[in-house]
């Protein structure tokens, strides 16, 4: 083993169901045909969580692909991450108050690089061949369920396109096209690959640039991952694709903005402390609005669309936010 | 499995739809829910309506429509056409110093003509996206008189910017 490898929790593969089980401070997690099971300890008393485990991939898979992303990833009422930019908390029961309220909530910190190396091997661990936690249901079917059966590293490895000012301009991120085995998907054939017309004069080549977002998109083989295209200072364009449910609830830590470039997508909106529903947010074509600082949502697409999630990437915020330097939404501009 | 054929719903001046907010326990202004191409219904040509802001960042919707006035900032900053056909002249301003300083936000509209070298142009129709490079000097043009565009800005707050939160937003 490399003098830097990460040592993390992990049990042999288990004789029954071919699956080892992971350990990472307070937390367990362990797998079966159907179902992830997480355990904490409580008031002296055990308790455990359960979930399908196929809504328990395609939640950690986004954990894993966005670095645990901004703010809390609520992979449903009970369990979930929360983002503290170098380190990273694991809870349990802490934002439901039937759990919260008798103290049967559970918190642990760690280092963000064990928490990610834990997840990582987990998901290589619990993911079946044929299975790709980032697909939506109707493209992946049922290879989830059973015992250990193969691996799909090549689905579970993917990583986040993230261009430093713009994809296609000269050291960034490349475009998306059919030699780089991105082809388009089935589901935007009204997007064609057409690309703008540029017309450089001499020695501007690199300089005037554009490229086909809404093709860069339909070209997207992931739903709900965002990437980031285009890049002001701190301010983030970070464009996706979404169809089905979004397998996580997001909680904010500012303030985040969806621009919905295509379709529809219906929106849960609750507390972000109870979960107690606020409101449900409908966005079609064009729509533009704010996901405050003080909820968690949950997106629902019936036809996979095109989503332009807008964040202000300043590492400061949250703390700005913490101390009430912020509002958590603009209605005190109107 | 079966699923109904697949049929993109994109949006435009001529045909849009706004969607919803149904409160729950909540109030609608909590949102600031736009429809851009309600709001470039009734903009100015060109007047750059800030339909999202984070902190010092926003979006603006502009409704492009004959041509614009010269603009630069002193930050790169990002077009993406929503609707119709857009045209983009560029030119490397010599002294853009004196027109947006170092640490000036925000697009600023120039006196008059550029003073620099062309760097050329781009033609882009709906969902492509060019990028306004720091420095440079920029118009659009709308070449069809028929045919207005949208235009959606990713950049800074600036003088340029206009706000009519409750013109535009569900409240
Ligand atoms: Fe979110």
């Amino acid at each position: 083993m490399a003098a830097t490898a990460i040592e993390i929790g992990a049990s042999p593969a288990s004789n029954e169901t071919g699956y080892r089980s992971f350990e990472i401070g307070g937390f367990s997690f362990a797998r079966d045909e159907y179902f992830a099971y997480i355990t904490w300890t409580a008031k002296g008393q055990k308790l455990s969580h359960t979930m399908s485990a196929d809504a328990f991939l395609r939640a950690v898979m986004r954990a894993v692909a966005w670095g645990f992303f901004y703010g809390w990833i609520n992979f449903d009422a009970v369990f979930g991450t929360q983002q503290l930019y170098g380190r990273v908390k694991f809870f349990a029961g802490r934002y439901n108050p039937s759990y919260r309220d008798q103290g049967l909530d559970y918190e642990e910190i760690f280092e963000t690089p064990l928490a990610m190396e834990t997840f990582r091997t987990l998901l290589r661990d619990w993911t079946n061949d044929g299975y790709d936690p980032f697909a939506s249901p109707d493209e992946t079917g049922t290879g989830w369920i059973g015992k250990k059966n193969g691996d799909n590293n090549e689905a579970v490895d993917r990583e986040r396109e993230v261009c430093r000012r713009m994809p296609g301009l000269p050291g960034d991120a490349p475009l998306r096209t059919d030699d780089n085995r991105r082809p388009g998907h089935r589901a935007f054939p009204a997007a064609p690959p057409d690309q703008p017309e540029v017309y450089p004069e001499p020695g501007f080549a690199d300089e005037v640039h554009a490229h086909n977002l809404f093709g860069y998109l339909s070209r997207s083989d992931v739903t709900w991952n965002p990437s980031v295209s285009s890049v002001v200072k701190q301010s983030l364009f970070c464009p996706t694709t979404e169809e089905y449910i979004l397998p996580i609830k997001h909680g904010n830590d500012r303030m985040e903005w969806f621009v919905q470039l295509s379709d529809q997508i219906d929106w849960e909106i609750e507390d972000k402390e109870t979960g107690r529903p606020r409101a449900k947010v409908i966005m079609k074509a064009g729509d533009v609005a704010i996901m405050p600082a003080d909820i968690r949502h949950q997106g629902f697409s019936k036809k996979r669309s095109m989503l332009l999630v807008w964040e202000n990437g300043n590492p400061e915020l949250p703390a700005m936010y913490e101390r009430g330097e912020l509002p958590v939404n603009l209605s005190g501009e109107f | 499995m079966a699923m109904t054929e697949f049929r993109t719903v994109f949006g435009s001046l001529k045909d849009y739809t706004k969607g919803e907010i149904e409160i729950i326990n909540d109030d609608r202004k909590n949102y600031a829910f736009s429809n851009m191409f309600e709001v470039a219904a009734t903009s100015a040509p060109y007047e750059r309506v800030v339909v999202g802001k984070n902190v010092e960042y926003v979006l603006e919707a502009i409704r492009a429509e004959g041509t614009s006035d010269w603009y630069t900032a002193a930050h790169d900053e990002f077009a993406l056409v929503m609707d119709g056909t857009v045209e983009l002249d560029l030119v490397k301003l010599d002294d853009p110093h004196s027109i947006a300083p170092p640490d000036k936000e925000g697009a600023v509209k120039l006196d008059g003509e550029p003073v620099g070298r062309k760097m050329g142009r781009i033609r882009m129709w709906r969902g492509h996206q060019a990028l306004l490079p720091t420095g440079a000097a920029y118009r659009f043009r709308a070449p069809d008189p028929d045919a207005v565009g949208v235009i959606l800005m990713q950049t800074i707050l600036g003088d340029e910017s206009v706000e009519k939160w409750s013109e535009i937003c569900y409240t």
